[in-house]
């Protein structure tokens, strides 16, 4: 198959995981990787290392093993802003996960009455609900883009949408659903011409695509740990410095200050502005040793790896009768993840039987309940592959699906 | 794994032909419940009269276990007195937490013993309370409104 990593079997033994043998015999076929990934041997390392022999507290414990923890973390840093292409290290804020560096910016974003935020009606939970309250904290607009009949984003009425008022797009770079790749560099130009500032959710973009927060013209940009073979609890916000000096502090408390007195509090330059408190160390060194790994294999690689087995899955969904893929079919369009329903079976009822092969799927809105409603769909199955998925654990996948019909005596 | 002690023959039956499907009038009290992980949602109507349950219609999105538990509630509670329907909602739930370790009592819940089984898939328990869950809480707020009417 062409597109396919050429040494998957060696990548695939970096994945202790994979190994695993799950309830009656069966082999784990992890088809759920847009909900986290698995973790290569060498992060699981990096991190018992530097538990076992560099743990100490950063940028304050004034002995060796300080430095040495404090190196390791602001190395992870370093990593972070090659990872991104961004200007600055200093531009790379560790978070606790996507999630938290959205809330970020939204919370600290200076809004107002008369003012416009538009988001996408394809957006995670995590770019909605932030937006949802600073709106409405704020007196600003929430404006959506809505979504075509194939799964991309309408900008028809992107002139409508986007004007003097806009001070805010917010949208994924890839869906966590529908799985297509929006235009964002096409959007970010747009947005600019009117003065608004562009927020991109990267979270399923940066496991798989070449994220060059420059070329795209970006301003603010999240994503998290884990699903980049990097550990939970660590996710970045990157933002460019002007605009990050420019915002107030989101949580006050140790190392975000410059100093402190009983009157009043001065803060410290980015990124330390937005860390307070003791930060995830052993997560931030584990996150650079993924971006080390991922890097190491090349995101172009490991893209032409997903598009290969994306459309491998979306000719086998194909051949199932009653399955029905929602979003764009052209495996050049989209992300590594699938969402689909079978007819006369619930995603829970399906995700059952196939967990019940060893293969682990992920089955409800996935966090995606506005997309979910504009395809008149209440919930669906999203099988998500990543740099280790085999087109053996496809066909297994496509066995389970019609084992599934006959256990439900469906089709 | 045992999916057969899951979705047993009887779930299935009500899961393809649910009884007391459908949203009815009258009612004292409508409440909607979701399943915020799945997105599973039961609209439901409970209709009191002199402390009997006369009738519980609703509506309902989800899975096998939620729909069948849903058409199992109401065989179980129409035409029951309330405090009765309470000790079958309080036996289901005792089941379902009971993680496959408590024996059902086949007096009590009828065909809700088939789920039995569903209290050792932890990420199911959700499913078959839903509608039960939903259940207490419009019959409670029935119960409530009938008290207020005769208070007055």
């Amino acid at each position: 198959m062409e597109g396919l990593l050429t040494d998957l079997e060696v990548i695939r033994k970096d994945f202790p995981i994979l190994e695993r043998e799950l309830a009656d015999g069966h082999r784990l076929v992890y088809l759920d990787s847009a909900n986290t990934s698995q973790k290569p041997q060498v992060v699981i390392d990096t991190m018992v290392d530097h538990l076992e022999h560099h743990n100490a507290n950063i940028a304050r414990a004034m002995h060796q093993l300080g430095a040495e923890s404090t190196q390791a973390f602001e190395a992870a840093r370093d990593k972070v802003a090659g990872f991104l292409n961004a200007p600055s290290r200093d531009e790379v804020i560790f978070t606790k996960n996507a999630s938290e560096a959205l809330n970020l910016v939204a919370r600290t974003f200076p809004l107002g009455p008369g003012d416009r935020v538009v988001i996408t009606e394809m957006e995670h939970h995590s770019n909605i609900v932030p937006w949802q309250l600073a709106t409405e904290r704020t007196g600003a607009e929430l404006r959506w883009f809505g979504l075509t009949d194939d799964g991309r984003l309408d900008l028809s009425n992107i002139d409508e949408l986007l004007t003097p008022q806009t001070k805010v797009v917010a949208l994924t770079w890839v869906s966590n659903m529908l799985g297509t790749i929006n235009p964002v560099a096409e959007i970010a130009r747009r947005a600019h011409e009117v003065g608004a500032v562009v927020v991109l959710d990267a979270s399923q973009a940066a496991p798989q695509l070449p994220i060059d927060v420059q070329a795209v013209d970006a301003d603010f940009l999240a994503f998290t740990g884990h699903k980049v073979t990097g550990p939970t609890g660590i996710g970045v916000l990157w933002g460019r410095t002007e605009l990050l000096d420019a915002l107030p502090p989101f949580l006050g408390g140790g190392e975000m200050i410059a100093t402190v007195s009983m009157e009043k509090s001065t803060w410290a330059p980015i990124p330390h502005k937005f860390e307070a408190g003791t930060p995830p160390i052993v997560e931030a060194v584990g996150l650079g040793a993924a971006i080390d790994y991922i890097s190491h294999i090349g995101l172009d690689n490991i893209h032409a790896h997903e598009q290969a087995i994306t459309g491998y899955l979306l000719d086998g969904l194909a051949s199932v009768s009653g399955v029905k893929v929602l979003g764009p079919l052209d495996p050049a369009a989209r992300g590594g993840a699938v969402a689909f329903e079978l007819d006369g079976v619930h995603p829970h009822d399906v995700a059952q039987l196939l967990d019940s092969r060893g293969i682990a799927v992920r089955a409800g809105h996935h966090c995606a309940k506005p997309a979910h409603k504009r395809f008149g769909v209440q919930s669906s199955t999203r099988a998500s592959s990543y740099l280790y998925t085999t087109p053996a654990e496809i066909d297994a996948l496509i066995d389970g699906l019609e084992h599934t019909k006959n256990y439900f005596k469906v089709g | 794994m045992d999916l057969d002690s899951l979705y047993q023959e009887i779930i299935l039956d009500h899961y393809r032909n649910p009884h007391h499907a459908g949203l009815r009038e009258p009612y004292d009290a409508q409440v909607h419940h979701v399943n915020p992980t799945c997105g599973d949602e039961v609209t439901l109507r409970v209709q009191l009269d002199h402390g009997r349950v006369v009738d519980v219609s609703y509506d309902a999105e989800g899975c096998s276990i939620s729909q069948a538990s849903a058409s199992v509630l109401t065989d179980l509670v129409i035409g029951q007195p309330l405090e009765e329907a309470l000790v079958k909602h309080e036996t289901f739930l005792a089941l379902m937490q009971g993680k496959g370790q408590v024996e059902p009592d086949e007096d009590v819940l009828e065909d809700g013993i088939a789920f039995a089984g569903v209290a050792k898939f932890p990420a199911r328990i959700k499913c078959a309370l839903l509608s039960w869950m939903a259940f207490k809480d419009a019959a409670l707020q029935a119960e409530s409104t009938a008290k207020e009417a005769n208070d007055v």
